[in-house]
């Protein structure tokens, strides 16, 4: 599998670390309730299809990207840098 | 009172001569990263070019020659290698002395990328990885970063913990070249 860094370019997966669902980059308010903080930090779907997720390019520029991935076939569809689909959603 | 010695990171395990190949420390001298505050890049650059005569490297680039180099070094960050920085460039960056942080070796000979190529998940032939190139990427398991400054010349850098981790799987790597003669 091989991950298109938008810095680096296309690098093997080893070089990558995995975080999980890409949920980080859409922190809750601090008063946003129970609810809110309860879903974000524990609830997760487990969709059988495309899937945005958090990877860090850890062995190479140290950039937090977001990866939209298909989990049936591990296609990777868009990488961004967790900076700009951050400030794309502000 | 007790003597206290400057030791490189790579005393004692370099120099090697395997086959064609050699290892051998690379003397680079003061290393300094320079991370550029936000909107201040370009004046970083000026500043750079003006006082140690190198372009600001770009991502996977390098600039200058032997004895001073500007190597990107990560996102947003570059490693000055040679000159000692000049007070200007803290006006445009953070501005840190990495020296005795990093283990430095130079890898060459006429096989020096096929022994890369057994430790390193890029495409460091020439075609690909011209003089200048560089990489954030691993040699084996270890984080490094890897430049082409010759035809069969690359420098190589891992945090000093990891220098007998390098030398042991460069080795390795450059034996069994050798052995395939
Ligand atoms: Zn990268």
């Amino acid at each position: 599998m091989r991950i298109e860094c938008p810095i680096c370019g296309s690098r093997d997966r080893r070089e990558f670390y995995y975080q999980g669902a890409a949920v980080a980059v859409a922190r809750p308010a601090p008063d946003a309730g129970a609810e809110a903080w309860d879903d974000y930090v524990h609830l997760r779907d487990n969709p059988a299809g495309w899937h945005d997720e958090l990877w860090h390019h850890e062995a190479g520029c140290g950039a937090w990207v977001v990866v939209t991935r298909n989990l049936t076939t591990h296609e990777i569809r868009d990488v961004q840098l967790a900076q700009s689909v951050k400030e794309a959603s502000a | 009172m007790v003597e206290i010695v400057a030791k490189s990171a790579v005393d004692g395990l370099v120099p090697l001569e395997i086959g064609a190949q050699k290892l051998t420390e690379a003397k680079l001298g003061p290393l300094t990263s320079l991370m550029a505050y936000n909107g201040a890049e370009a004046g970083l650059a000026k500043a750079l070019e003006t006082a140690h005569g190198m372009a600001l490297p770009g991502p996977n680039r390098a600039t200058g020659k032997d004895g001073a180099r500007a190597i990107w070094f990560g996102r947003g960050q570059v490693v000055l290698a040679g000159p000692e920085p000049v007070a200007d460039l803290a006006e445009y960056a953070a501005v840190v002395d990495q020296s005795d942080a990093w283990a430095c070796v130079e890898l060459s000979g006429p096989k020096a990328e096929a022994v890369l190529a057994r430790l390193v998940p890029l495409d460091l032939r020439a075609a690909h990885f011209k003089r200048g190139h560089t990489a954030r990427t691993q040699i084996q398991h270890v984080n490094a970063s890897v430049t082409r400054i010759g035809a069969d010349r690359f420098l190589l850098m891992v945090f000093r913990s990891m220098a007998a981790t390098l030398v042991h799987d460069l080795s390795q790597a450059m034996t069994t070249v050798a052995a395939r003669g």
